[in-house]
């Protein structure tokens, strides 16, 4: 039973926040932090405490001046690490930069120019995310409080309107009413399947108690997926407060967060918000004076892919090696400990309070009708702007990558729409979409029908300089690692596919090379036991289906087109336009280049291991492959 | 003997001898020693009533474990999606190269480095991406690869000064 109603929280957090003038907010997700935004954060204080201005680091009462606070990941990583000083929007800010701040924006309300963001392509700078075409072009539902509230203060959250759908829950509906109300959402699961919550919901309500767990699937391995990290970091009590009321519909009195070791601060922050929340009593026993308990244990996994199918959690929960079983039983019937589980995704679980608070018909109404709702997907590879990006279903690729992300760049990072050439999509379970692909709708049911998937909602941009059977031979490359070894199609047939796959790419693969792969494919996703074998092989027969010429030029020319299988490339300097400077002599690592200085170099193809410094390093483009 | 498991039985004590809690208590136990070593593992599983070979099983299941001994310093090249076609296979060849690892090899023979390609840091924005120990360097090059490696071994000759 909560010592203070969350009525009283909100009233008192809003009472101490109205003598805040100013607020400086510094992103501290994983990407800023890496790029030093926590330094950033002390040099804030420090200018602060210089000046003599007034400052707070929590909203207590008494707080006036400025509140400097972190924010969770505000998507837009790229131009990391991210400062806001009221709505003033700053990129790349640098420690050196907080001097030149706190005297122009903090002290007098000017702008600091140089780190608005500037558009790549226009040059045009804007000064609030309301301007940036990145954030006004999307649609965020679930991401709107991440990098707007502090996520280690539940106070702000709850200020924010946070656990009063949770309250509603326990005391105003009937287990039932919930249920309902999230299938007349029609809120399908964000980790990969697509299965509607609100059916999942009910199908373990109606099991015998008493004991029912929910489980929150943080182990998002996907490579090139981070929403669910984001999520935990930026908001962990929305997280939280999707428990409980998952809790409260099936009747269950514990659950588990089962976050991947990947992510160290993800497991901070949610730890340190389910504690927040047991010691203001909003999690605990006797919720809202409810009578029901409901008690979160947070467990870190141990590095294994496989763990995100549902059984194989389970078993990890369990303390056994994380294989998959066969279904049925499903978890609602008999999930952790043989008990009825429901097992939802992060993504899925923070969306919940959202669906209450705006109500199902509502949210049923944003997007197409079978898949409703928003989606958040990770941009990132050959795109202007990689980050976070929430958009509604049914938006087209071509909105996401040309809008949202500020289009495919080249190599070099400048901006070239024109240079599209695939997007992957849902990791190494998805499959790739190409030119003919920018207006599908992304929603559950069109990426089905032109054979990719949602997945998690990792969204890998490609440009011309890809090869796309070498990406296929390293989500294999991905997939065998992670097979589990349980059953064979998925054991064997992963590293046979591989096998062939390399023999591809290094030069020594025929026509019968290719027919075995096709069929070796299509036994491995009919045979798989669990979604990791089922899916493994969609990279390789997507780009067989899209990319059949690459292929064949690697088996019949043995050639890469795109350069990029280093057995198949030959480094070579163009004499016209070599100037003889002895830059790529100096990089090479291995002796292999040689040359007077003002006269055209050469590379030794007997000594070179095709690294590419020499590529790089040359400033007059004439080393090619 | 009793001596040399103490820390391990604070930590089968703190989870209550439980077998279910048998991932957490080897992450713990890891933490100690920075790998599992055998005779730890056989003790877990005779104090929690369970065969050594389910013990061996967690720990060879998940790639967090270490059945040897890991290096001083951890290097860690991501190779997911986003890394890999920005060039992170680059990375881990330069790594390689500078530490003289061979074929499968891992640590370098003086026991100073480990070089662990792992699937997704979830730093996509920043790819490629190597992290040395706790620091994360973003938007890595081969040329800054060595540079970064260089520095952990200077700042090792001064403290061994």
């Amino acid at each position: 039973m909560p010592n203070k109603s969350i009525e009283q929280i909100k009233k008192d957090y809003n009472e101490a926040y109205k003598n805040v003038t100013g607020r400086v907010t510094i992103c501290g997700g994983t990407g800023c932090m890496a790029g030093g935004s926590m330094k950033v954060y002390d040099a804030f204080e420090a200018e602060f405490k210089k000046h003599n201005i007034g400052y707070c680091l929590n909203i207590t009462k008494g707080c006036h001046e400025n509140y400097l606070s972190i924010s969770g990941c505000r998507g837009f990583c790229a131009a990391g690490p991210l400062v806001s000083v009221n709505d003033v929007f700053y990129t790349h800010v640098k420690p050196e930069d907080v001097p030149e701040i706190v005297e122009k924006t903090v002290m007098k309300g000017e702008v600091v120019d140089r780190l608005l963001y500037a558009d790549p392509a226009t040059k045009v700078h804007y000064k609030t995310t309301a301007e940036i075409p990145f954030y006004s072009k999307q649609e965020r539902i679930l991401l709107a409080d991440c990098g707007r509230i502090n996520p280690e203060d539940i106070n702000e959250y709850i200020a924010h309107g946070g656990y009063a759908q949770a309250k509603r829950a326990y005391l105003e509906m009937t287990d039932e009413q919930v249920c309902q109300e999230m299938i007349k959402s029609g809120l399908r699961g964000r980790g990969g399947g697509g299965f509607p919550t609100g059916k999942k919901w009910d199908f373990t309500r109606i099991e015998k108690g008493p004991k029912k767990y929910v489980i929150c699937n943080a182990d998002e391995g996907a490579p090139g997926a981070f929403m669910d990290r984001s999520v935990m970091e930026g908001n962990p009590n929305a997280v939280i407060e999707g428990m409980m009321i998952a809790a409260r519909a099936i009747g269950a009195d514990e659950g588990y967060v089962y976050v991947r070791m990947e992510y160290p601060l993800a497991v901070v922050r949610m730890r340190k918000a389910i504690k927040q929340a047991e010691e203001l009593g909003v999690l605990g026993e006797n919720i809202f004076g409810s009578g029901k308990n409901f008690k979160i244990n947070v467990m870190e996994g141990a590095g294994a892919f496989v763990c995100g199918e549902e059984t194989a959690l389970i078993a990890s929960v369990e303390g056994k090696r994380g294989m998959p079983k066969v279904k049925p039983p499903f978890p609602s019937q008999s999930g952790l400990f043989g008990k009825p589980t429901v097992i939802n995704n992060v993504e899925t679980l923070a969306t919940v309070a959202k669906v209450l608070e705006m109500g199902a018909e509502k949210f049923a109404a944003i997007g197409p009708k079978t898949s409703p709702g928003t989606k958040t997907f990770a941009v990132t590879g050959h795109v202007a702007n990689t980050g976070l990006v929430e958009v509604p279903m049914g938006t087209t690729l071509r909105q996401v990558i040309d809008e949202v992300a500020g289009g495919t760049t080249n190599n070099d990072g400048t901006v070239n729409k024109a240079a599209f050439k695939a997007a992957q999509i849902g990791g190494p379970s998805g499959g790739c979409l190409t030119k003919e692909h920018l207006d599908v709708p992304l929603d559950f049911d069109s990426l089905k029908s032109v054979g990719a998937m949602i997945g998690s909602g990792g969204l890998v941009v490609m440009n011309e300089h890809t090869c796309m059977v070498n990406v296929a031979r390293f989500f294999l490359e991905f997939t065998k690692r992670e097979s589990c070894g349980k059953c064979v199609p998925c054991r064997e047939g992963t590293d046979q596919m591989l096998a062939l796959l390399t023999d591809i790419t290094e030069g020594r693969g025929t026509m019968k090379t290719l027919e075995t792969l096709e069929e070796l494919a299509k036994s491995v996703q009919k045979a798989s036991l669990c979604a990791l074998g089922k899916t493994a092989p969609n990279p390789v027969l997507s780009t067989l289906k899209y990319f059949r010429d690459e292929y064949l030029a690697h088996v019949q020319k043995k050639e890469c087109p795109a350069g990029v299988c280093k057995a198949l490339s030959k480094y070579r300097i163009d004499a016209a336009k070599c100037k003889g400077c002895g830059m790529c002599k100096k990089a090479c690592p291995v002796q292999a280049i040689s040359g007077e200085v003002g006269k055209p170099h050469q590379i030794d193809p007997k000594k070179c291991i095709k690294c590419g410094a020499c590529a790089r390093t040359c400033k007059f483009g004439a080393v090619t492959r | 003997m009793t001596e040399k498991f103490a820390p391990t039985d604070k930590i089968l004590e703190e989870h209550g001898y439980d077998a279910t809690k048998l991932i957490p208590i080897l992450q713990q136990v890891q933490e100690i020693y920075r790998y599992l070593p055998e005779d730890v593992m056989r003790h877990i599983a005779d104090k929690l009533n369970i065969s050594p070979a389910k013990v061996f099983g967690v720990a060879t299941f998940f790639a967090h474990f270490a059945i040897t001994p890991k290096g001083k310093h951890i290097i860690k090249v991501c190779n997911g999606t986003a890394c890999h076609v920005k060039g992170s296979a680059n990375l881990i060849n330069a790594v390689k190269t500078k530490l003289k690892l061979t074929g499968n090899q891992e640590t370098t023979a003086d026991g100073m480095f480990t070089l662990e390609c792992v699937s997704c840091l979830g730093a996509c924005g920043l790819a490629p991406v190597m992290v040395i120990d706790e620091t994360v360097h973003g938007q890595c090059t081969p040329e800054l690869v060595s540079k970064y490696i260089d520095e952990v071994i200077a700042a090792e000759a001064k403290n061994a000064k």
